[in-house]
């Protein structure tokens, strides 16, 4: 079922590396598995994590910053970062890798930026909680950043607060305030679906010249498989909190798995007019096959 | 395509629809000058991004939003602000978020029945048994509560509660940006397969360029509350927009392009 999968030509040594990971909520009626058991390393690459909802593709992502918490449950053989162990990371430790090393951008800006500071200010703390800048440096460091992320008057927006902006506005500020403290690794859960097209590229084209020019690793969940398969290096498609599917994401047109070909088939294309489209016909085997790993 | 037809009337017309929300120097003009017709039996598509004012036509031919000028009309008659039963009887509207169009504790049965009892219909039973099963759930779902069903299920069940007055027009408001993409097929099938079952007139707005390619004939792009450019969906896959926002928007639907990127433009 594996496609060969690419070394990143310039940096093939893994940034993350997880194996046999579990997710489990322990509930009422029984144990939840959200993740089961899964594989994968990230390089200085983008990794796109597709699947449907509930495939366990955000809670693979938390779970690299071990931000589940009970009744959730991480268990793992390994969770290496750069040659931290992330499992036996206390939360002190834990803080420092935050943010700073490793950030996550959460798929809607309303629930993550703060309602009662100014969009600068959080920016600014970004910075400040993760370096020793003075204050006009913090200042000046993120106008730039939301110049980066194509905010066309930063000094404006600086001084509004999280509801003064549009969602896609607020979006781009969360992928600022991520970005500024250099992290070596960002996870990106579905970091662009609440904006336009056309902003949208344009998000996407900064985190892609994040990986290339400064070799910041990219973890990309979503559940868009045109958009996956058009800006990633690798794909991993997840079902029931596995992975049933590796492959490289130029060829993911070329997948072998039913589901990942179950998926793509489905999708309506402006291109393509059907007559009925093909829908997914699920296969419990689907749900109890071994999966695979997705190892550099 | 019914709209080729010579001399026929269009069911649904819009001229120079307007929309402004607030006051003074709050005022939003949401929807500025639209106007397009739709023909019975044809499935019209309304594209745009977030803020271009395609839902809010929507919602001003609906009735749920009384603050509009310009001219609305069905099968010739024109509409007014307010809306009787009769209106509801041949107009319905599906919306985005199946998770908050159904009341969490009313049953799939009292969801069913109650546009039936409004309207004062005979065989509420038979109706509700029949609507079941042409959205293809079967009598097995009418005592469960929404929580009880998936999404998919779900905007089933809110295009049943449409069926059960048996309307000549379907108002589609995103009726499948909140499901995944195997769900999403099965869902435009249904909504394919009830037009040409039941003659029904749709009008549907969203921002997937695909989706809408898929399932209708003839289409109008918004943008900031302007209709850009109407086509056939013929000429769309032809590639022959004429406007550049219609071919930013066409770019972007096929995927990540670094170069596109690069040239995107923004039309505010």
């Amino acid at each position: 079922m594996t496609s060969p999968v690419p070394q990143t030509a310039h940096h093939p040594e893994p940034l993350l590396t997880m194996e046999d990971l579990w997710v489990r909520f322990h509930t009422r009626t029984g144990i939840v598995e959200a993740v089961r058991g899964i594989g994968l390393s990230v390089g200085r690459e983008k990794l796109g994590i597709v699947g449907e909802s509930g495939s366990g593709k955000t809670m693979t992502g938390r779970a690299v910053l071990q931000l589940i918490r009970p009744p959730g449950e991480i268990t793992a053989r390994r969770m290496d970062f750069q040659g931290v162990d992330l499992l036996a990371a206390d939360e002190r430790q834990m803080r420092q890798i935050r943010g700073e090393r490793i950030s996550m951008v959460m798929q809607d800006p309303k629930f993550s930026l703060n309602p009662v500071m100014t969009v600068g200010r959080q920016i600014e703390e970004a910075y400040r909680t993760h370096t020793r800048a003075g204050g006009r440096e913090a200042r000046e460091k993120s106008l730039a950043m939301l110049d980066a992320v194509k905010i066309r008057d930063p000094r404006r927006v600086y001084d509004l607060y999280p509801h003064e902006v549009s969602g896609g506005m607020g979006q781009r500020i969360m992928i600022a305030m991520m970005l500024i403290p250099d992290p070596e690794l960002l996870i990106a859960d579905e970091p662009t679906s609440a904006l336009d097209v056309t902003v949208q590229m344009q998000v996407l084209a900064i985190l892609d010249d994040l990986v290339s020019q400064r070799g910041m690793g990219l973890m990309f969940i979503s559940h868009d498989l045109n958009l996956v398969a058009s800006f990633c290096d690798r794909v991993v498609i997840m079902y029931a909190g596995r992975i049933v599917e590796t492959c490289r994401a130029d060829r993911l047109e070329e997948a072998q798995h039913p589901y990942t070909r179950g998926l793509l088939a489905s999708l309506p294309e402006v291109d393509r007019p059907v007559a009925t489209l093909p829908t997914l016909n699920r296969q419990d085997s689907w749900r109890e096959e071994p999966g695979v790993d997705a190892f550099l | 395509m019914p709209s080729s037809e010579p001399g026929a009337a269009p069911l649904i017309e819009v001229e120079n629809l307007d929309v402004v929300f607030g006051y003074g120097a709050q005022a939003v003009h949401a929807v500025r000058d639209v106007s397009f017709q739709v023909m019975a039996g044809e499935t019209y598509g309304l594209v745009g991004e977030s803020g271009s004012g395609k839902s809010t036509v929507l919602r001003a031919l609906s009735g749920l939003n009384p603050d509009w000028t310009g001219n609305l009309r069905l099968a010739g008659r024109a509409l007014e602000r307010e809306r009787d039963r009769t209106f509801y009887k041949r107009v319905q509207m599906v919306f985005q978020d199946p998770y908050g169009s159904l009341h969490p504790r009313h049953t799939v049965d009292r969801a069913l029945g109650e546009p039936a009892r409004i309207h004062g219909l005979d065989r509420v039973d038979r109706r509700i048994e029949q609507v079941l099963l042409d959205v293809g759930l079967g009598p097995a779902f009418r005592f469960r509560y929404p929580h009880q069903l998936s999404g998919g299920q779900r905007q089933r069940v809110a295009v049943a509660r449409c069926l059960m007055l048996e309307p000549d027009v379907l108002l589609l408001d995103e009726p499948t940006s909140a499901l995944d993409v195997s769900v999403q097929a099965e869902i435009l099938n249904l909504l394919g397969r009830l037009r040409r079952e039941h003659g029904l007139t749709y009008i549907l707005v969203s921002h997937n360029l695909a989706v809408i390619a898929q399932m209708c004939d003839r289409l109008a792009v918004m943008n900031a509350g302007r209709v850009v450019e109407e086509m056939s969906v013929a000429q769309l896959r032809a590639a022959e927009p004429t406007q550049p926002y219609t071919r930013q928007l066409l770019t972007a639907s096929r995927g990540y392009d670094r170069a596109a990127a690069e040239a995107m433009e923004s039309f505010d």
